[in-house]
């Protein structure tokens, strides 16, 4: 036991270095930015950069057309993906490949050669739509695309959804119903991740919104940058927060992966059957 | 100096089949937070006696085999494997086989390789090394799949590489962790036989660790009834079927029904049969007696005590769920055709045969 | 002839029209992916069509391939090539090796713990989200006002990164982009190192091997290919990323993704107008290999940890 307790306590050390080390790195330019944004005149501390994100109309401009651009790409993706993987799953599994690999192509494709392709049919769409901020919605639905599909993907594949709408089908369904009663409620928490992942893209998407040139949060701090460097930084701040935070709710929203543990494997964590 | 092979060597031959050595386990305590895993427990297995621990979920049988392993740590009591201490000796110093409920074996590895993992750390010679696997994969009917790599095998045929592999280094004691419960009722039957088997011809101590009662009582030589990290019980099979010292060991291994009686110098009167006592049972006054349905006999009579409400056919055998007239219901085991006769509604007689029984207060 | 074949279309015709009726099923099932396919084939399948035709279009739409050698000739092109390619391979090196320490220093904690909720979140907004704000991030650290500059210039009167111009060079790039990559390893490794079954560990150690015979011959082997398919994919993040490089540099390209922006922003030269979609098709090329690569050694994987 002596010789289980020293390794133990090596790994405990190493496990520790290994998370301050990479603490430090990650956390250190966070830090400076609350540092730089908090800056005063003379040395003194101030919160003039962050009382100036409410004056900065730009910026509130940008942030309400940021938020707005999030929900349509959310409601865009919902739209186009559930009712069309669902679809796939119940109707035409020989398509799921194919819907597979066109979803995933994005990964393949990065968003500066997007653009570049996309060019020309944004002249098209500002023809056609007008020239705002909120068109941005139909080529971030594609940029979302891999990441919402993951997670709706993961969602149908956990429950048995051939099962789930024969039975409503055999009560009496019709097929909408079966979309909105059944599988919807059921694969909720795959659809919240979706959607979170999306707002955070849409939010921190910088490359086609500044070459196509509209005014998203993203291309505003980055302006801003040049003219006021404190306010931006704040901004930042905040937006990485946001994410954050975010981001760890969902994290409590999704369902435990394991369940508590039995007294007889504290120890070690359950495989996939209980143990005595 | 006495030189005992107990810790893994280092010689380039591979080792010899290992004759079975004795394990002590005394007083065993492992407790997490307020709930004791371990309670003392104590018990001896014999030289290549296979002994199967039972018990429900949560019991401490599967702590306590871990303990043996060197892979729990014990907040005390003390581990003798052929009669030395090795209650501080880390597991991979223990010279133990394992093999666990499932997916244990290296997914990058052939079954070859996997079997061949333990001499491989013991610097056996390649050549003498595959050799030795090949012998234990043939051991466990698997000599043809030396070079499948465990995605490409069945669970059945996982689980017997993964025997094989922890026989490969000649244990000092073999460990079976539920070795058998991932697996489909059939394949589970036949791996049960093949186990004993190759245990018996390798002749190994082995602990067994099962929560199903009819694995336990098949396989091993003495089988320990373990609740809340205690032994209850200790015995061979039919002596444990028949001779149970505790409730819960009655309840716990086959069915029994609970019978209001009446004790007196070591018998009880049990619905009109002076039945005798097992050690153990309460000796006077009002008890509850704990029957086993084959102890039961089912009669058809118009001024019997109870009448029948559910007849199963089982085919070799039957069962009859009767309620008696103070609307209790016992069950009893019967003859098949009789479970085809006695239709519910049908009125019996329900006696008693004078084979010995535990009897509670 | 007519009279022997007269029944069997009759008894056949049952079948016949359920196969017709089967395949007009079959053909509406397919319409229900028509929306999809419409939506991806303009914004998604035309704009890759046309960076991939138009890297071999001169100005007027002809067939040439002057754009595609003005990208292999032209030695400011070429060297952005380069640059990108060196910096993708030592911050996906460097990213991959933190981020898979960090990952078994996560992964050894509770699986529910806040520490590896929070360091999974955290991880999310970092590898994702950064962008432009990374890159004030680390102005604000190491800039010419940066916070790590000033203390060192006040507290210890030295200047040992000469201002903070180094920032704007290829180390800068190389410290920021390993400040994404680390998290992002971390998301796409944790996984894999989750899937180790604690019985692994355990019966090696129960057949006589120590920790590093353990690493060695069964943990390393395993993790070995989704270490390195993880790699590959932070090699394609690096090569792929914009904002933080476009944030950080606004003069000069040295990165193959700033040459696309000034041929996207600045005066056409003539007959150059497409030499931005041929160095788009030369990142699509790249990366395509390099995700190639990964979806691979990911199977090998999935099969291993089922």
């Amino acid at each position: 036991m002596a010789a289980v307790t020293r390794t133990r306590g090596s790994r405990w050390v190493l496990r520790w270095l290994v998370l301050v080390v990479v603490a430090i790195y990650l956390l250190l330019p966070l830090l400076a930015m609350v540092e730089f944004s908090t800056r005063g005149a003379g040395g003194t501390r101030s919160l003039d950069a962050w009382r100036g994100i409410g004056e900065d109309d730009d910026l509130v401009g940008s942030i309400v057309a940021s938020v707005e651009l999030a929900a349509l790409t959310v409601v865009g993706m919902l739209v186009l993906l559930v009712p069309t993987m669902t679809w796939v799953h119940l109707r035409v599994p020989a398509m799921r490949r194919v819907v597979e690999f066109i979803c995933l192509l994005p990964l393949t494709i990065p968003a500066i050669v997007l653009v570049v392709g996309v060019a020309p049919i944004y002249a098209w769409v500002t023809y056609l739509v007008g020239d705002s901020a909120l068109t941005l919605t139909f080529v971030y639905v594609v940029l979302v695309l891999p990441y919402a599909y993951r997670a709706i993907d993961g969602g149908l594949g956990a429950i048995d959804i051939v099962t789930l709408s024969e039975a409503a089908r055999s009560l009496g369904s019709s097929w909408f119903q079966v979309l909105v009663r059944v599988i919807i409620p059921n694969i909720r928490g795959a659809l919240i991740s979706a959607s979170v992942v999306s707002i955070a893209l849409v939010l921190g998407e910088f490359t086609i919104a500044s070459l196509l040139n509209f005014d998203t949060v993203q291309v505003v701090i980055n302006l801003l940058g040049k003219r006021n460097a404190g306010i931006a930084v704040a901004v930042s701040v905040a937006a990485l927060l946001f994410a954050f935070v975010l981001l760890v709710v969902v994290a409590y929203l999704e369902p435990r992966r394991r369940d508590a543990q039995e007294d007889d494997t504290t120890a070690v964590p359950a495989p996939q059957e209980a143990r005595s | 100096m006495t030189s005992r092979t107990d810790s893994p060597t280092t010689t380039s031959e591979p080792p010899a089949p290992g004759g079975g050595v004795e394990v002590r386990l005394v007083d065993l305590r492992r407790s997490y937070g307020s709930v004791h895993a371990l309670d003392g427990l104590s018990l001896d297995l014999e030289p290549g006696e296979l002994v199967a621990l039972l018990g429900p979920s949560g019991c401490g049988k599967t702590t306590a085999l871990r303990a043996l392993a060197g892979l729990e740590e014990l907040d005390s009591g003390t581990v003798m494997v052929d009669g030395k201490d090795t209650t501080r000796v880390s597991a991979h110093r223990r010279n133990m086989g394992m093999v666990f409920q499932a997916y244990s074996l290296f997914p990058n590895m052939t079954a070859r390789d996997n079997v061949g993992y333990g001499l491989r750390l013991r610097r056996t010679a390649a050549a003498a090394r595959r050799r030795r696997a090949d012998e234990l994969l043939e051991l466990v009917g698997l000599g043809t799949h030396a070079t499948r790599y465990p995605h490409q095998l069945s669970g059945g045929q996982q689980q017997r590489v993964a025997l094989a592999r922890a026989l490969a280094i000649a244990p000092q004691v073999l460990l079976l962790d539920e070795p058998l419960s991932a697996l489909d009722a059939k394949v589970r039957a036949q791996l049960r036989d093949e186990i004993r088997r190759v245990q018996r011809e390798v002749g190994t101590t082995t602990l067994f660790v099962t929560h199903d009662q009819e694995e336990a009582l098949a396989m091993a030589d003495r089988v320990g009834v373990m609740s809340a990290g205690q032994l209850q019980q200790i015995a061979p099979p039919a002596e444990l079927y028949e001779r149970p010292r505790t409730a819960f060991v009655a309840e716990f291994v086959g069915l029994t029904n609970r019978i209001p009686g009446t004790a007196t110098d070591g018998r009880a009167q049990v619905l009109g049969t002076a039945v005798p006592l097992l050690e153990g049972s309460a000796t006077s006054g009002s008890v509850t007696v704990l029957v086993r349905p084959e102890s039961i006999e089912v009669a058809p009579d118009e001024q019997g005590n109870g009448r029948v409400i559910a007849p199963t056919y089982l085919g070799s055998l039957g069962r009859v769920q009767v309620r008696l007239h103070d609307d209790s219901v016992v069950l009893a085991q019967v003859a098949s055709h009789q479970a085809t006769e006695l239709t519910p509604g049908t009125p019996v007689r329900v006696t008693v045969r004078p084979t010995p029984v535990l009897a509670i207060a | 002839m007519t009279d022997m074949l007269a029944p069997a279309p009759a008894r056949t015709r049952p079948t016949g029209s359920a196969t017709r009726r089967g395949a007009g099923r079959r053909l509406t099932a397919y319409l229900g992916v028509l929306p999809f396919l419409a939506f991806v084939t303009v914004f998604l399948l035309w704009p890759t069509y046309i960076v991939v035709t138009g890297a071999f279009q001169d100005d007027l739409g002809r067939f040439t391939l002057s754009n595609i050698q003005a990208v292999v000739s032209g030695p400011a092109y070429l060297d952005s090539f380069l640059v990108s390619i060196g910096l993708s391979l030592v911050t996906a090196v460097l990213g991959a090796v933190f981020g898979a320490l960090l990952a078994w220093a996560v992964a050894e904690g509770r699986p529910d713990g806040l520490l590896r909720r929070c360091v999974v979140a955290a991880s999310g907004v970092l590898a994702q989200f950064g962008g432009v704000m990374l890159a004030f991030a680390f102005l604000a650290t190491f800039g010419f006002n940066g916070f790590v500059t000033l203390l060192l210039a006040d507290t210890l009167g030295i200047d040992p990164l000469s201002g903070g111009g180094w920032i704007y060079g290829f180390a800068g790039l190389a410290v920021v982009y390993t400040y994404f990559q680390i998290p992002l390893m971390l998301i796409v490794f944790l996984p894999a190192l989750e899937g180790l079954k604690p019985q692994w560990r355990e019966a090696s150690d129960s057949l006589g091997g120590s920790g590093w015979a353990y690493w060695r011959h069964v943990g390393g082997p395993i993790l070995a290919p989704g270490f390195a398919g993880a790699a590959l994919l932070l090699f394609a993040n690096a090569f792929s990323a914009y904002a933080t490089a476009a944030a950080l540099i606004s003069q000069g390209s040295p990165l193959v993704p700033l040459q696309i922006r000034s041929a996207l922003t600045s005066e056409v030269v003539l007959g150059q107008a497409n030499v931005g979609k041929a160095l788009a098709l030369g990142m699509v090329i790249v990366v395509a290999v390099v995700m190639t690569l990964y979806a691979l050694l990911q199977r090998r994987t999935s099969k291993w940890l089922r």
